[in-house]
């Protein structure tokens, strides 16, 4: 790939700097098998550039993603201004890349209020697994909505790498859920009119206007098919979600979220409708992610078993979490 | 690009939307054919009006009529010179016509109107409208001696066939004299009479009086004078050389003829007349004209004079072309002869200066000339209590303003067909908006913006106008330019002509497609079915993504 399709693809991002937790290096590798984004690039930025991200000072002139979303309003993603004095004084660069401070969120139902959340305090470091474990209404969902800005929280506050989201105006959340954060469902949420190919290719169609997008399909189709290899789906590509089983669905999900090469994969139960072996396929397939990418993913499962392929695992019950 | 591409599939996939697709594309496709066949009959009636009606006529008050066209036309040059193309001097007087078929005197009120035929064809389309193709370029009230059309008038719309006109002119004419001499021959009349010499009166009493007795008595009868109205005048010193007829060849004035000069009809005509065809036409069952008239035949007329009492007066005429505007109205009211004839007869000429009365000037503008405006300025050069000026628009104004209140009244009755379009469009996207609801989610989760989740429904809406009202358009225009043969096509399974000519007066349907008529109709379509699609789109924008994502 060129060095043009690469920052497009991207958008205003520069190759990824991760701030890495250093226990996290203890986990094994799952190695070879996966080739993620088909090239050595990714493996570089996670390797090579990770020291130089946790112990350098970040440099005053470097963009960093983190800074880009300091500044919801400017321009075209390619002519961002380099660098901002606020949003770098904001990024507190040793910690953690989402943290929650005592989230509460309660439902109405008939003039009754139903408490879900009391005040949920959550933290991730960069490059995490955390799995986030409840029993059915135990408010997991209703967590992971509030992180990805899909649902406003009635208190408390949601930072994302140093920066408050939660009270962000409409736009700039549809930004930073098409750009920074990739989801997973449990019913993988596809759309049915689309094929697999197009279904992964919808959070850029959605970035794009009919120009852009028409100047950069072939570019976007080519990096939808790596990714629809790399999840074993290459030969489904036209194919409607209804011609696909389960677990097809749930990694061209996977291939959806990480079109957008986001920086954070919020996970919803994403093996609650597969069988066991498929489920574990797909685990496999995150922690690959995870372990090759530096990927941090937050994922919510009420399957003890499965949380515990996770880096770390909390506890959510009755809208608090229980250490 | 995602609404793009969603309002595509939705709208190769959503057969539901294919009803409200259906009705808007009925309602353009009828509009654009009512609104096409309205503006055809518009645009033939005016253009039938506009060429028998000068731009603009100068009338006398006074049925007498006013001294000296030269006149007239002099103060007009002065009034509005630059803007005068052309005038002609008419007169125009009630009368009454009658004429023979088959021993029936038949009598039509018509209006008498007296030509210039040397300036009359450059005021107007008149002579367009005559059946004669040398008429057509100069009309002359000279019988022809055939070539007569026989299939009507030649225009777009084609009209039956006549194949009786061939015989027309002076042939007809020498056949019915010959046929006159020989049947009063066969019936015992005077042998007298020279082969080639008959009185004026003889197209009269064409049959046998035996095989009519019953006219004969009337004839006698002195009570039945009105059918021969104007007798005594013909006998005046007003109409010497073609000694009027009494209908009667029996009457006591037989005796007159060996004093009378002979006229002898296979070789001499009387003053040519032309007659509106709808005079003298009637309407066969098998779909073409039966004539009660042929140019050759003769007329009577029979006029006021301009004296005060109005006298009667009448005088026979040759019939020597009919016109046929297809203008019921003027058709069947109009009857043409020189005007010079008409002054002389009606006593318009003032006897020692020699100078013509005339009741109207007919003015033809140059093109690109105001008549409205024309007219106010003669209006006040011209004494509005002897004149009256008017435009050919103000003399067909209230037929004009009907047939487009018509239009305007068609034309919002079937806008609100495409409005109940519109709600179908309206309540079926609900529909489709609440069957999306999970899509819409996830689009959301996907970073969609409320109004790109808006934008693809209003897409859907404006894609649903646009293929309705573009097969609508395509459907109308073809109903348009095939409207005839359709119409044909439904007479033939119903049994009844759709479009029947003897109402109508138009053998075909006359249609007209205004492109800016259609632009109108497929912008408004557009715009009820974006308008109608508003209301989903923002129930949809508004819809929260987590319920929407709950929702199964």
């Amino acid at each position: 790939m060129n060095d043009d399709l690469r920052q497009m693809l991207q958008g205003e991002r520069e190759p990824k700097r991760r701030t890495v937790n250093p226990r996290l290096r203890t986990v094994p590798r799952v190695q070879g098998g996966l080739s993620l984004d088909g090239g050595p690039r990714l493996e570089l930025d996670v390797l090579a550039h990770r020291p130089a991200a946790t112990s350098q000072a970040r440099p005053g002139g470097a963009s960093g993603p983190h800074i880009a979303l300091a500044q919801p309003t400017a321009g075209p993603p390619e002519k961002e201004p380099a660098g901002s004095p606020v949003a770098a004084e904001v990024h507190a660069p040793n910690g953690p890349q989402l943290r929650t401070i005592g989230l509460t969120k309660s439902y109405r139902k008939a003039s009754i209020e139903i408490p879900v959340l009391r005040g949920v305090d959550v933290e991730a470091e960069a490059g995490e697994f955390l799995a986030v474990i409840g029993q059915s209404g135990s408010g997991k969902s209703t967590l992971l909505h509030l992180l990805c800005t899909l649902d406003a929280p009635d208190g408390g506050e949601i930072h994302f790498e140093g920066r408050r989201i939660d009270r962000l105006p409409a736009a700039e959340r549809d930004r930073l859920r098409n750009r920074r954060f990739g989801m997973i469902f449990q019913f993988y949420h596809l759309l049915p009119e689309m094929s697999t190919l197009e279904n992964v290719l919808s959070p850029l169609m959605i970035r794009h206007g009919v120009w852009n997008y028409f100047r950069y399909r072939r570019a976007m189709r080519e990096r939808a098919g790596e990714l629809l290899d790399m999840v074993g789906l290459g030969h489904r590509l036209k194919h409607k979600p209804r011609e696909l089983s389960g677990g097809e669905m749930q990694r061209a999900a996977i291939a959806r979220a990480l079109i957008s090469q986001p920086d954070l994969l919020l996970a919803d139960e994403p093996t609650g409708n597969l069988d066991h072996a498929t489920g574990m396929e797909i685990l496999d397939l995150l922690r690959t992610l995870n372990d090759q990418q530096g990927l941090t993913i937050v994922m919510v499962t009420h399957d003890p078993a499965i949380a515990r392929l996770a880096h770390r695992t909390i506890r959510l019950v009755d809208g608090r979490i229980q250490q | 690009m995602y609404k793009l591409l969603l309002s595509w599939r939705y709208l190769r996939t959503r057969y539901i939307a294919l009803a409200s697709i259906i009705s808007v594309m009925l309602g353009v496709a009828t509009m654009i054919v009512v609104n096409s066949v309205m503006a055809g009959f518009t645009r033939e009636m005016q253009n039938r009006i506009h060429g028998i009606l000068s731009d603009l006529v100068l009338t006398a008050r006074s049925l007498e009529g006013v001294p000296d066209a030269e006149w007239h036309m002099e103060q007009l040059r002065t009034v509005a010179g630059e803007a005068i193309d052309d005038m002609t001097p008419t007169v125009i007087v009630p009368a009454m016509l009658s004429f023979q078929y088959d021993n029936n005197w038949i009598t039509r009120q018509v209006q008498l109107i007296g030509i210039d035929e040397a300036t009359q064809g450059k005021v107007s389309d008149f002579c367009m409208y005559l059946q004669h193709p040398e008429n057509r370029g100069q009309v002359s009230f000279d019988l022809r001696e055939d070539g007569y059309d026989t299939g009507g008038l030649t225009d777009s719309l084609g009209t039956p066939q006549r194949p009786q006109m061939e015989d027309a002119g002076w042939q007809h004419r020498r056949r019915m004299a010959n046929m006159r001499r020989f049947e009063r021959r066969m019936s015992g009349q005077p042998g007298d009479l020279p082969d080639y010499e008959e009185p004026l009166d003889a197209p009269g009493p064409l049959p046998a009086p035996l095989a009519q007795p019953g006219m004969d008595q009337i004839s006698h009868d002195p009570e039945s004078r009105f059918f021969r109205p104007a007798e005594p005048e013909q006998d005046g010193d007003l109409n010497p050389t073609p000694r009027p007829a009494p209908a009667d060849p029996f009457a006591e004035q037989r005796g007159l003829e060996p004093e009378q000069e002979r006229f002898d009809p296979a070789v001499r005509q009387h003053t040519g007349a032309v007659l509106g065809i709808a005079l003298a036409a009637v309407r066969l069952p098998t779909g073409g004209d039966g004539l009660l008239l042929l140019p050759g035949d003769d007329v009577k007329l029979t006029f006021p004079t301009a004296g005060t009492p109005p006298q009667a007066i009448s005088d026979t005429f040759t019939l020597v072309d009919f016109y046929e505007s297809k203008m019921s109205e003027y058709d069947s009211g109009f009857v043409f002869i020189p005007i010079r004839k008409l002054q002389e007869l009606r006593g318009m000429i003032d006897p020692s200066s020699g100078v013509g009365y005339i009741s109207a000037i007919q003015i033809k503008l140059k093109p690109g000339f105001d008549g409205e405006e024309v007219r106010d300025r003669l209006r006040a050069a011209f004494d509005p209590h002897l004149y009256s000026v008017e435009t050919w628009r103000d003399r067909q104004g209230p037929l004009l303003a009907a047939v487009a209140m018509e239009t305007a009244i068609l034309n919002i009755l079937l806008f609100l067909i495409i409005a109940v379009a519109g709600f179908g469009i309206l309540a079926i996207f609900l529909m489709i908006v609440i069957e999306k609801t999970r899509d819409i989610g996830i689009l959301k989760s996907l970073g969609a913006s409320g109004a790109g989740v808006m934008g693809i429904f209003l897409t859907y809406g404006l894609s649903l106008g646009v293929v309705g009202s573009g097969v609508g358009t395509v459907l109308g225009l073809l109903f348009v330019k095939h409207i005839n043969e359709i119409a044909d096509l439904l007479g033939r399974i119903t049994g009844r002509p759709v479009f029947d000519p003897s109402v109508y007066y138009f053998y075909r349907i006359p249609a007209t497609v205004d492109p800016w008529t259609v632009t109108w109709i497929v912008g408004g379509a557009l715009a009820i079915a974006v308008l109608a699609s508003v209301l989903p789109a923002m129930r949809a924008a508004m819809l929260h993504p987590v319920e929407a994502l709950r929702y199964e």
